[in-house]
């Protein structure tokens, strides 16, 4: 017991101990502060009075200049310039419908300035400041600055603003900017990136504008202000200049996207071209357009609903997320399967009477041609385009081995290229069908794919993919867009390196016979021998009709007497010139009816420009029947 | 006084310390009337936190009247129920601004790192009085785990502020439960030789703003900002202040926070240096009360849980006037009994509360 209670005893001696420590501990602490508010208080007194009490400090964000776009000769795409603005912060007025009467009366402000102010209202927070009217001319600038001390909570303020001085040229993948919205915000708060957004209102929402946002949109400075109590600037302290967004060079030659474009005319579809000995994208057409200009300030209900209800869909980026059955632009990757697993040799001829029909199954899968082509070999399929030969290729091959080597080419997978949105397009197995439809894989779905029909789906972007592949002899660089970008600060220029993904493995003999039959495409006897007319380099070329409405069986495809939304979809590719290829085409006419007569001719104007720096005439695309053939 | 009336009082006041209510009493009426400013006007916001207080009086009204041998019961389940929850919220939390910390129980959200705040000293107190008689440095050891568990479950979230208060809280108990000085000094010297290694495991953000503090003008419209504003408001107070209701920065909006963590910047533009000094000095009072009370405490539990609370009460002022000043970096953490917010309130009080149950019912254990 003795023990115990001295040990008690010694115990609560060596807790006070320790709390007279904690004490003295405690003490030194608040002394510390004390000193600190000392210093604060007494000695930076006059520093923080004059940043604080007779004029107040502001500190105010001054946004970067977003950087510029190029095409690779310097084509401006996008630009900025500076107008004014009039802005209100709805929290310092009053009664703002009054304040916008008779904002009115010097300033023309119109019944859509009404409605993007209003829905501006509705989509930001209490203290931002909201334009009620862009870009004012010099006069009401005038009218207003003279009268603005009857506005208070109103103010002009020089912005800059975005432009894209080529319209609707390539607006489909140079995007737009658009306001900041809530999203947005979370996503530029999740990137740590707030303080640099202070001051901007803009951000990249499609296209380059989106994909390159970091590089464009710049580093924000900051000015310090001495503002008087009615928040009146009233002096500058000091000032860190913003840094501008770096100038982003695109591998798109303008010329030659408006010259494809153009040719495509009232044509609805997609174009993409690829350098295939770098995977730079030469051009990049999505028809019909819009003009990106209208998004910058936010698009009015009105003309948002135009271009979102257009039948055309001309919203939609048919050239990334376009999928299309590729038809039988598919064929000379099948043949290089067929070839590569030994189902066939080059000179295995089949007889085609005109149909192809299962082992025991009455089924016909209908050729093209009725009759057929008689005896076909490898390179006389391209050629002429022979189904019935691709039928029983699918047929040897399996779906699972189409699956394995048309993935190689590209075919159900995005590309990668460096804007967003892309979709992969469908390359059907067994495992794919399982998934999507929870159904077996059958023996007779494998057969309409080896034509490109049946679950095959390719985007145009895709397909130029796949044919830059097989120009540079299994070489695949990922398409992309961007050329260099350079620094805004040390004018530094940085190439983008060429991204080499891969090279395939292909027997160089395979690829010359299905290479040669390409080639012979495009002369007499093949099917685009118009396209190949009269051109002083070779092309090799495949063409391709893609079904949009089913025929029944015994009945006959008439372009006269379908309605023209239902007419087949043309395509084609192609490049040249086939020996040293430079450019890789993919092109898609919606409802163009054969690829040798509508898209054939628009990559021809497209190829003739780039080789030889010719302009065409005339577009292709006007409004005529074709005759079916494939 | 008729005796009816005379019991009721009793009953009202008998585990009451009226020292600690005139301090505490005090520093709310401080609270209101800078909240009042700081909230520009909003009378709102007023009654809002005068429901916080009376619910956080009543908390501790209840707990000072609980005996801490009844304490000492809960001291296991709540800080299992804390555990458990706290895994809960790494698992299943919601995110808010980038941080996981609520859990979301279907009936209410809570989170959990406040039920901590509590529970860890209460559970280390625990365990240090039930081996009182034979405590060895591994008894230590295994209290450290049983605090670096949920803190840095806690900081993980991430939720530094949290995580250093109840690490804090934590630390006390162990130091008061006799930790040699040996290893304390040992601590302190391999603590300086980590910090390398802390850098490493800290989130941008974190990292952010302990470089903010070397030079707040190095980000001034991002990390910096707080800082810089907080210390333009509380030096252009001066010696004397600018007056209650006459503080600009905070009504212009500069100021961010100006109700809750932030409110201290207000309470020093509008107070000055006397000010500042006035309410350093009432802590102190409360801090100095809370002392003598651990002081003079029966049991191990009740003194290491009145040390604890005590010293935790401290590192709240310290850390939150020190962040305002611009001495130590931005963590979310309250000035106690001033800032607004409900939560706060209740932690507050109810730790005034344990310490006046430890007070009032000292007498019944010895007898």
């Amino acid at each position: 017991m003795k023990v115990e209670i001295r040990d008690h005893r010694k115990e609560e001696y060596s807790f006070r101990i320790r709390l007279g420590a904690s004490l003295v501990l405690i003490l030194v602490f608040f002394a510390i502060l004390a000193a600190r508010f000392f210093y604060l208080q007494v000695f930076q007194y006059e520093h923080y009075r004059t940043l604080a009490e007779s004029n107040r400090i502001s500190l105010v964000p001054i946004p970067p200049n977003r950087g510029l776009i190029l095409d690779r000769n310097g084509v401006v795409l996008a630009r900025n310039y500076s107008a004014y603005t009039l802005e209100i912060t709805p929290s310092n007025v009053k009664n703002l419908n009054q304040t916008i009467d008779d904002l009115s009366k010097y300033v023309n402000i119109t019944p859509r300035d009404r409605r993007l102010f209003q829905k501006l209202r509705e989509e930001s927070h209490k203290f931002e400041s909201l334009p009620i009217k862009n870009r004012l001319t010099d006069e009401e600038v005038a009218k207003f600055a003279v009268n603005s001390f009857r506005f208070p909570g109103v103010a002009l303020n020089a912005r800059l603003f975005r432009q894209y001085p080529e319209g609707q040229l390539a607006s489909h993948f140079i995007g737009y900017i658009g306001r900041i919205n809530d999203s947005d915000l979370d996503r530029i708060d999740e990137e740590g990136e707030t303080a640099n957004y202070r001051g901007t209102d803009y951000i990249g929402k499609m296209g380059i504008e989106q994909s390159y946002e970091k590089e464009l949109h710049g580093k924000a400075g900051y000015e310090q202000v001495e503002v008087d109590s009615s928040g009146r600037e009233v002096r500058t302290l000091s000032r860190t200049a913003p840094v501008s967004g770096d100038t982003i060079t695109l591998s798109i030659d303008s010329q030659l996207e408006a010259i494809a474009e153009n040719a495509f005319g009232d044509y609805k579809g997609a174009l993409v071209a690829i350098d295939p000995s770098s995977g730079e994208i030469l051009a990049f057409v999505s028809k019909p357009g819009f003009d990106p200009n209208l998004f910058v300030e936010g698009i009015d209900s009105q003309s948002w609903r135009e271009l979102n209800d257009s039948p055309d869909k001309p919203l939609i980026n048919r050239a990334l997320r376009g999928e299309y059955p590729p038809g039988s632009t598919f064929k000379p990757f099948m043949a290089l399967a067929g070839l590569s697993y030994g189902v066939r040799k080059p000179t295995d001829t089949i007889p085609d009477p005109g149909f192809f029909a299962l082992p025991g199954k009455t089924h016909h899968y209908r050729d093209w041609k009725p009759g057929g082509h008689g005896m076909v070999d490898l390179h006389r399929s391209i050629v002429v385009s022979c189904d019935t030969y691709y039928y029983g290729l699918a047929n040897l091959l399996g779906i699972d081995r189409i699956h394995d080597f048309l993935g190689k080419f590209g075919f159900g997978n995005k590309t990668g290229i460096d804007i967003s949105g892309e979709l992969p397009g469908v390359l059907p197995s067994a495992q794919w069908k399982r998934k999507r439809f929870k159904q077996p894989w059958y023996a007779g779905d494998t057969i309409p794919v080896g034509i490109g029909q049946g679950y095959d789906l390719a985007t145009p972007l895709q397909l130029a993919f796949a044919t830059s592949i097989l120009a540079s002899s299994g070489t695949a660089y990922r398409p992309h867009l961007v050329h260099s970008i350079t620094d805004s600060r040390s004018g530094k220029l940085v190439a983008m390196p060429s991204p080499l993904l891969y090279r395939l493995d292909i027997d160089p003999q395979y690829l010359e016979d299905v290479r040669s039959a390409m080639m012979d495409v495009t002369k007499p006897g093949g099917t685009a021998v118009q396209v190949g007319k009269d051109a002083p380099y070779a092309i090799a070329a495949k063409t391709g009709t893609a079904q949009v409405i089913g025929i029944k069986q015994g009945e006959k495809y008439d372009a006269s007497r379908i309605s023209k939304q239902f007419r087949d979809h043309a395509l084609f590719i192609a490049y040249a010139p086939a020996d040293h290829p430079r450019i890789a085409i993919a092109a898609i006419v919606e409802n163009g009816g054969h690829g040798g007569s509508t898209a054939g001719p628009i990559a021809r104007q497209v190829m003739d420009y780039y080789l030889l720096g010719k302009k065409p005439q005339t577009p292709v695309g006007q409004d005529k029947g074709n005759e079916p053939s494939d | 006084m008729n005796p009816p009336i005379r019991r009721f009082l009793n009953l009202l006041t008998g585990h009451m310390d009226g020292f600690l209510i005139a301090c505490v009493a005090i520093l709310i009426l401080f609270g209101i009337g800078v909240l009042f400013s700081a909230a520009d006007r909003n009378m709102a916001k007023v009654v809002g936190q005068l429901v916080n207080i009376s619910i956080a009086l009543a908390v501790m009204w209840g707990i000072a009247n609980t005996h801490p041998q009844q304490m000492m019961r809960f001291a296991l389940p709540l800080y299992i129920a804390g555990l458990v929850l706290l895994v809960g919220v790494a698992v299943h939390g919601e995110v808010t601004n980038g941080a996981r910390r609520w859990l979301n129980l279907g009936i209410a959200r809570i989170q959990p790192s406040e039920l901590m705040k509590i529970a860890v000293p209460m559970m280390l107190a625990w365990y240090f009085d039930r081996h009182e008689s034979t405590l060895k440095l591994r008894n230590y050891l295994l209290a450290a785990i049983l605090l670096l568990v949920p803190v840095l479950l806690i900081a993980r979230q991430p939720d530094l502020g949290t995580a250093i208060l109840i690490a804090s809280s934590g630390f006390f108990v162990i130091f008061f439960a006799g930790l040699d000085w040996k290893i304390l000094a040992g601590l302190f010297v391999s603590g300086l030789a980590s910090l390398p290694v802390l850098w490493s495991v800290l989130h941008d953000y974190q990292k952010k703003r302990l470089l903010t503090l070397i030079d707040p003008y190095k980000d001034p419209l991002g990390a910096g900002y707080h800082t810089i504003q907080s210390m333009i408001a509380v030096g252009s107070g001066g010696i004397t202040g600018k007056g209650w209701l006459h503080g600009t920065q905070a009504h212009l909006d500069f100021l961010p926070e100006h109700t809750t963590d932030f409110i201290f910047a207000v309470f020093s533009e509008e107070f000055g240096l006397l000010g500042n000094l006035l309410l350093i000095f009432l802590y102190c009072l409360v801090i100095a009360r809370g002392l003598a009370i651990a002081s003079n405490a029966p049991t191990l539990f009740s003194r290491l849980m009145a040390g604890s609370i005590t010293m935790t009460f401290f590192t709240y002022c310290f850390v939150n006037m020190g962040m305002v000043s611009g001495i130590l970096p931005v963590v979310g953490v309250p000035l106690p009994l001033i800032s607004y917010g409900g939560t706060s309130m209740v932690t507050m009080l109810l730790g005034f509360g344990i310490l006046m149950s430890i007070n009032t019912h000292k007498k019944l254990v010895k007898t």
